[in-house]
């Protein structure tokens, strides 16, 4: 985690903010939700508590805590209660590994009469070799948790809602995997860092021999890999368990799904384990096709040097530059969590059969011949 | 090796939702228990279901699908991430036709389930 004590300790706080600030977006979330699907369907939603009803977060997490504590029965006291601890772990590991600044260069200073540094703190909670492999494996434990919860409540609604749930996140996953598959090709790595700088400048290819710009696109995933976007963005729907692949708690079927026999805190765990899912969808779509924290037309270095004009000590420039790339990043990455809410609340629920000849027999076809062209594509621009 | 950052992180949230449970434990309304209230939820009529309730063996099959078919798809991502060297040394079109066959085994597989019905939900 670092070379000495100053770095190991931010290195560990950086996890925990990471963390804290996924746990922090949920209640901002459900708040945008409610008041998203309220306007979509011509309602007013949550507007009594506090301003715009924005506190309505705070009441509910009161009244979360002070709910009744409950288990089963019949269930299995252990796996009911680890179920949501463990729903909240997969999200916030994955997570970390998306890139989303570029790093900031501390440098030496005086501290405690020693010298430290000079460091390179990466904004994301570690960097790892083969990012998308690890944030695909680590996300799909998700599935683990539901069958956990599912089991251990002992209740038929629960069981089978946990069955139908992980069924169709394994499905979905087939799609997932090859969707990217393209993506790997274009840019030849699994690191997530190495693709953001990929998809700097303006958009431009090779051909055939022939090198083809245009100055007014950015060199974003979307452009080369239209089809692999939607397959990507439609399975992380039926990943994280978003309308209209929520089978898993089909209501007028199966009551609540898994979480049928849950309420108060442990119910609030699941939701943030969903939320968390949700962002790593939201996340990766920006970095795989929009270019991650990268400004279009706007180099990194250029951002840097305008903060060294504002900024007097290199530290600050550095850190200034972060910040103007973590903003690009959340711009980026709220727009996609906004087309998360707006779909639910736009797109009916699918049939369990419907759910799984698409995933099947339609989406993994097409993930396959995306994959094929990409790869001719790809050599007929590299010979 | 950020092993030891994950390990931390996990550490960290597991005793996180640990305490978040034990405190809607500790604040909350203590429990009143009744055999009803304790039974399974179901609309009113007293459970008959055990726990090793019987599910359909169309989920089984699918996992076993699943495994198949994703580790084809592993297969495809060394060979995505080292196709442009590849392509550089000039043994690009070699590396590309056996990809080919590769999928071809991989969609007659997938053809074949389709044909056989497994993938039928009714």
């Amino acid at each position: 985690m670092g070379k000495d004590i100053f770095e190991i300790l931010v290195n560990g706080v950086k996890l925990v903010l990471v963390f804290l600030m996924i746990v922090q977006a949920v209640p901002i979330l459900v708040w945008l939700e409610r008041r998203g699907s309220a306007f979509i369907q011509n309602r007013f939603g949550p507007n009594r508590v506090g301003p715009l009803g924005l506190l309505q977060l705070l009441a509910d997490a009161a009244k979360f805590l002070t709910k009744e504590e409950f288990a089963p029965a019949q269930g299995i006291k252990l796996l009911y209660y680890a179920a949501p601890v463990f729903a909240l772990i997969p999200g916030a590991i994955a997570y970390a590994a998306i890139p989303m600044s570029v790093p900031i260069m501390v440098d030496a200073f005086e501290m405690f009469g020693q010298t430290w540094g000079p460091y390179k703190f990466l904004v994301q909670g570690y960097e790892i070799g083969v990012g998308i492999v690890f944030i695909l494996g680590v996300s799909s434990l998700a599935a683990y948790t539901i069958l956990m919860a599912g089991w251990g409540s002992g209740n038929k609604f629960s069981l089978m809602g946990a069955l139908r749930a992980s069924a169709q996140t394994i499905s979905y996953e087939l799609a997932l995997g090859l969707s990217i598959v393209g993506v790997i090709l274009l840019y030849g790595t699994f690191n997530l860092t190495e693709m953001i700088q990929a998809q700097q400048g303006p958009l431009s290819f090779q051909f055939l021999g022939y090198t083809i710009t245009s100055e007014y696109l950015p060199n974003w995933g979307i452009f080369f890999q239209p089809l692999g976007a939607i397959l990507f963005f439609t399975a992380t729907f039926a990943e994280s368990n978003r309308l209209p692949f929520d089978l898993a708690e089909g209501e007028a079927e199966l009551v609540a799904g898994f979480h049928t026999e849950y309420g108060g805190f442990k119910m609030l765990l699941f939701f943030i384990g969903e939320y968390a899912h949700m962002m790593i969808a939201a996340g990766l779509m920006t970095t795989f096709f929009f270019g991650g924290y990268s400004i279009p037309f706007v180099s990194a270095a250029e951002v840097l040097a305008w903060a060294q004009t504002v900024c007097e000590t290199a530290t600050g420039a550095s850190a200034l530059t972060a910040l103007i790339h973590f903003l690009v990043y959340n711009v980026k990455f709220a727009l996609f969590l906004w087309i998360f809410i707006w779909v639910r609340w736009t797109l009916p629920r699918f049939r369990y059969d419907q759910l799984m000849d698409l995933g099947w027999k339609t989406m993994l076809p097409w993930a396959l011949a995306n994959t094929v062209f990409t790869a001719f594509m790809v050599y007929l621009a590299g010979i | 090796m950020p092993l030891g950052g994950i390990i931390f992180i996990t550490v960290f949230i597991a005793l996180f939702g640990c305490f978040l449970l034990f405190l809607a434990a500790k604040v909350g309304i203590a429990a009143k228990k009744s055999s009803v209230k304790m039974e399974p939820y179901e609309c009113g009529i007293p459970g008959v279901e055990k726990q090793d309730t019987k599910v359909s063996v169309k989920f089984y099959l699918t996992a076993i699908l699943f495994i198949l078919f994703d580790i084809e798809i592993i297969f495809m991502y060394p060979w995505a991430t080292t196709f442009k060297d590849f392509i550089a040394s000039g043994n690009g079109l070699f590396v590309l036709i056996s990809m080919l066959i590769f999928i071809l085994i991989f969609i007659y597989g997938l053809f074949w389930e389709v044909k056989s019905k497994a993938l039928e939900w009714d």
